[in-house]
């Protein structure tokens, strides 16, 4: 599989998303922000973590109009898998390449601490390797975590069982528990939790694991 | 623009002396223009010329076969093999903090990250050592939410994880709350970078974010006390941008790699003054610079404020001239400025142009090293007096009085606040001991804490900072780790004052008698003085920051206590209620002496706890709060009850040093009698863990109920 892990200014989860493609079996590329294409034959782009541009105006707002983030658009359009967690979430909804917003979380603080969260659907290249209704130990790292979309929207992902993932214990006051979401296609995925924080023993949890080996085996090599 | 004329008014304003600008003529053979007096008020502060501590300093042991550099560069450097080295520091911030909490603990942050990367290291962790007034004062919430998201917000968008620290409460530091920031970086031993210029007519390059008019006479302010005019020195704090730091740091680390860097040093207190001496001195150049080639971010700005501006995310390097293509083009790439706005000189000058203008001109080396020194008088502290008698009490009534104290409190609420876990390495998140870090593709790992109990070095500076260290070596050891080496963050009050110097020379002896016990050697540092307000001084707080080497995996001790394993101390019974935390929470007295520590007891019992670590499920020291703490803490992260046999208040809360609590399996601690027969270690089995009920001698409560108030107290008191 060959990946891109997108590089803005401010990011700062870039080596540990490359880190865990690279030791689940994926060829990854680091793609500099103003790159103005993706490299030939890519599979799946990550859209890592981290503060790109300071998230400064709003989380993810201003690395959305990114030279390289008009690339991953046209990639997506092609069909192509992306995924962004964290900050990288915040982008693909700012991006329009996802619905809904991501807000300050309900109780003002920034979060760092392990949450569980319910893998809601296997259907998807990214869950794949998980059972239904799993409960997975994953570490949350964010300010502005708090998922939000209107009524209708939220009834559409849920309608089409396009929520990857909730929140057992809703940190952040997300609506309907949401923590992670698909696109219609199915093959773009955004995601709050860090998988790739809890992805080998030393991490003291791997449950983010089989996020990246569903990825692997799900993604034919083009 | 006019410069003021030089007047009494104004030399006192710059926090100098009369005998202090005495010297200042004799120096110039002339009065000094105004920049010139901003350059030695700056120079010459109690924080950067360490005036009244560098004689007791000079006593402390910085030397041992890992140290690769020791105190007087911007961080200490250890070596951890391979090639490899982790370089750290650890410096107060805190009077900025007292004024502007979340900018002066972000730009602490900020700060000390600089000093690592400066040197050629990648941040890989950071701590935080935190003292703030006590809950019922109106300043203590305001100050507590500022600083923690400032540490916070400075370090998480930086991306360095957070792993360790302290945070505790006294009204002594009700007027000063003390931030204290540790960072570490891990770096290849061949590609270190020091601040010593060489060559003559070297492009002198400004790297990072524009100079405003931010933290002018920052550093002479943090050299004062405080009193009530301290809302007017809010102008004096800096503003951070952490985003424009991670930049500058991988700009900084790219340049190096160009080959490009003769010299480099961070802009940090007293800004352009401090760093364009700091390599000129060192490399035995002078340096002139012309200011109309800075950064601006303001207008018309003047040499006075730009020489002492303190903005942040700034370097000064000294630049290899045929390489400049290539380093501007990295600066240009993240989008930072690159300007050169001077050159190395072959005498020893220090040449202030503006405009073509002279605005200063000054001998380079003398400045350097004609700070006044001070030898201010001190008395030894007397001897504490002897502890009154301690009335008895329920014991579970005493745990619950510390567990509903902030200062013994989980505090999830706090360090939750921080990303303890960017960057994928972090093996040991905060919370209980040493956090620890692994070495990015190596099975090494790095383990950092911070210490001290301000509370003992009161009672008996000597003792009490000989304890700092042996707390930091004890919580390194209960992961595992072998102590390496130790960065020192000297808090104390108005040196002025002899009994508080005498506090200043006693923890000073009981750190360095404890450091070459322990063979910790000190590598980096910092003295903050006249922490004191309206006269009140704070406890004296010398921070002790370590950190230690874990070969693998096998060293690691990072377990949870298993339901039925019995709770053994290493190292004997409690019996010192001496300046106790028990003694302070539950009968608001700080009587009697500190703690002895016994250093070769340290050695021996740790050395013990290492050479067994296959016959320990979990293991913990024992300090502030004693067993009872200690096993409650040890329970309450395994969500197991826990049963202690002895109900007697001195074995329950003692705080005798050089003791640790171990879990282990019946077989386990059979086998751990035997070794501990043969290595001469005195180990008791006290107890426990297993159950929901939480017993010490005849008295229990439920485990649910205490975890309640010990996990609640924090956001409660504070949220």
């Amino acid at each position: 599989m060959k990946a891109a892990v997108l590089v803005f200014p401010g990011s700062n989860c870039d080596r540990d998303m490359a880190v865990a493609l690279r030791k689940s079996g994926a060829d990854v590329t680091m793609v500099w922000h103003k790159e103005t294409s993706l490299p030939e034959g890519l599979d799946v782009v990550g859209v890592p973590g981290g503060f790109s541009y300071g998230d400064y105006l709003r989380c993810g707002a201003i690395a959305a109009n990114s030279p390289i983030t008009r690339a991953l658009k046209a990639h997506v359009e092609r069909g192509g898998y992306a995924f962004g967690i964290c900050n990288g979430f915040q982008v693909l909804t700012e991006a329009g390449l996802l619905p809904g917003a991501l807000l300050r979380n309900a109780g003002l603080k920034y979060i760092c601490k392990t949450t569980p969260l319910e893998v809601a659907t296997t259907n998807s290249a990214y869950t794949a390797d998980y059972t239904l209704g799993q409960t997975i130990g994953v570490p949350i790292a964010h300010h502005d975590g708090n998922f939000t979309a209107d009524e209708a929207t939220l009834d559409l992902l849920e309608a089409e069982d396009r929520v990857a993932f909730r929140y057992g214990d809703n940190p952040n006051g997300s609506a309907r528990n949401i923590a992670g979401i698909l696109s219609e296609n199915r093959r773009v995925l955004g995601m709050m939790p860090h998988p790739e924080r809890a992805f080998e023993a030393a991490h003291g949890n791997e449950d983010g694991k089989a996020f990246f080996s569903s990825l692997v085996s799900a993604v034919v090599p083009a | 623009m006019t410069d003021p004329k030089i007047t009494d008014d104004l030399i006192a304003a710059h926090g100098l002396n009369g005998e202090e600008y005495a010297r200042i003529l004799e120096i110039m053979g002339r009065e000094p223009t105004y920049t010139e007096l901003g350059i030695f008020s700056a120079m010459w502060n109690e924080h950067c010329s360490y005036k009244s501590s560098k004689k007791h300093l000079r006593g402390l042991p910085v030397d041992g076969p890992q140290v690769i550099c020791g105190p007087g560069e911007n961080a200490g450097i250890v070596d951890i093999g391979d090639g490899q080295c982790v370089v750290f520091k650890m410096e107060s911030h805190n009077h900025p903090s007292y004024i502007e909490p979340y900018q002066g603990a972000a730009t602490g942050v900020g700060g000390i990250l600089r000093d690592v990367f400066t040197m050629g290291a990648r941040p890989i962790a950071a701590m935080n050592s935190l003292s703030f007034g006590v809950k019922e004062h109106h300043k203590t919430k305001q100050l507590v939410h500022g600083v923690v998201e400032g540490v916070g917000g400075y370090g998480n968008c930086f991306g360095v994880p957070t792993v360790g620290g302290e945070v505790r409460f006294h009204s002594a530091y009700n007027g000063n709350c003390l931030v204290n920031a540790f960072a570490a970086g891990l770096a290849d031993t061949d590609k270190i970078f020091y601040s010593a210029a060489s060559g003559v007519g070297m492009p002198v390059v400004y790297l990072g974010a524009k100079t405003g008019r931010d933290g002018v006479g920052g550093a002479t302010m943090a050299s004062a006390e405080f009193d009530d005019t301290i809302e007017e020195k809010r102008p004096t704090v800096q503003v951070g941008d952490p985003f424009t730091e991670k930049r500058l740091m991988e700009a900084t680390l790219e340049l190096m790699a160009t080959g490009a860097v003769i010299s480099i040093q961070d802009m940090g207190a007293a800004g352009l003054t401090c760093s364009a001496v700091e390599m000129g001195d060192k490399g035995k150049l002078g340096v002139r610079l012309d200011l109309e080639n800075v950064p601006q971010r303001e207008l018309n700005m003047t040499a006075y404020e730009m020489m002492l501006s303190e903005s942040q995310e700034r370097m000064l390097m000294v630049l290899k001239p045929e390489l400049e293509a290539e380093a501007r083009a990295v600066f240009e790439k993240w989008d930072l400025d690159f300007a050169i706005v001077g050159e190395t000189l072959e005498e020893d000058r220090f040449l202030i142009m503006h405009n073509g203008e002279v605005k200063g001109d000054l001998p380079l080396s003398t400045l350097a090293s004609s700070a006044p020194e001070y030898d201010r008088p001190w008395v030894p502290t007397p001897a504490a007096e002897p502890l009154a008698d301690v009335p008895s009490i329920d014991p579970i009534d005493g745990l619950k009085a510390l567990l509903a104290s902030p200062n013994y409190a989980n505090k999830s609420w706090v360090y939750e606040q921080y990303d303890s876990q960017v960057m994928g390495d972090t093996v040991r998140t905060p919370g209980l001991g040493a956090g620890v870090i692994r070495v990015h593709d190596t099975p090494k790992m790095l383990a950092f804490t911070s210490d001290v109990t301000p509370r003992y070095v009161k009672a008996n500076p000597v003792e009490g900072g000989k304890q700092a260290v042996a707390e930091a070596y004890r919580n390194l050891t209960a992961v595992g780790a072998k102590p390496l080496a130790t960065t020192d963050n000297l808090n104390f009050g108005n040196p002025e004052k002899p009994e508080i110097m005498g506090q200043f020379v006693g923890a000073l002896q009981g750190i360095g008698e404890a450091v070459k016990f322990l063979d910790m050697p000190i590598v980096s540092g910092n003295v903050s003085l006249y922490n004191e307000t309206d006269g009140v001084g704070i406890l004296p707080t010398p921070t002790i920051g370590a950190v230690g080497l874990i070969a693998n995996e096998d060293e690691l001790i990072a377990g949870l206590a298993n339901d039925g394993d019995l709770a053994v101390v290493i190292g004997g019974t409690g019996t010192h209620l001496g300046q106790s935390a028990l003694l302070a929470e539950v009968f608001n007295r700080e009587d009697g002496d500190a703690p002895h520590v016994d250093l070769a007891l340290e050695q021996l019992n740790g050395e013990f706890l290492k050479a067994n670590r296959s016959l320990i499920n979990a293991a913990t020291d024992l300090s502030d709060g004693g067993l009872a703490l200690a096993a409650f803490e040890l329970a309450d992260k395994a969500g197991l009850g826990l049963t202690l046999d002895s109900g007697d208040t001195a074995e329950l809360f003692g705080e005798d040093q050089a003791r640790y609590l171990v879990a282990c399996s019946f077989d386990q601690a059979e086998a751990l009698m035997v070794a501990a027969g043969q290595a001469g270690v005195t180990l008791t089995t006290v107890g426990k863990f297993g159950g929901d009920t939480v017993k010490l001698g005849g008295s229990d409560a439920p485990l649910a109920t205490l975890s309640a108030v010990f996990n609640g107290t924090f956001a409660e008191t504070f949220a």
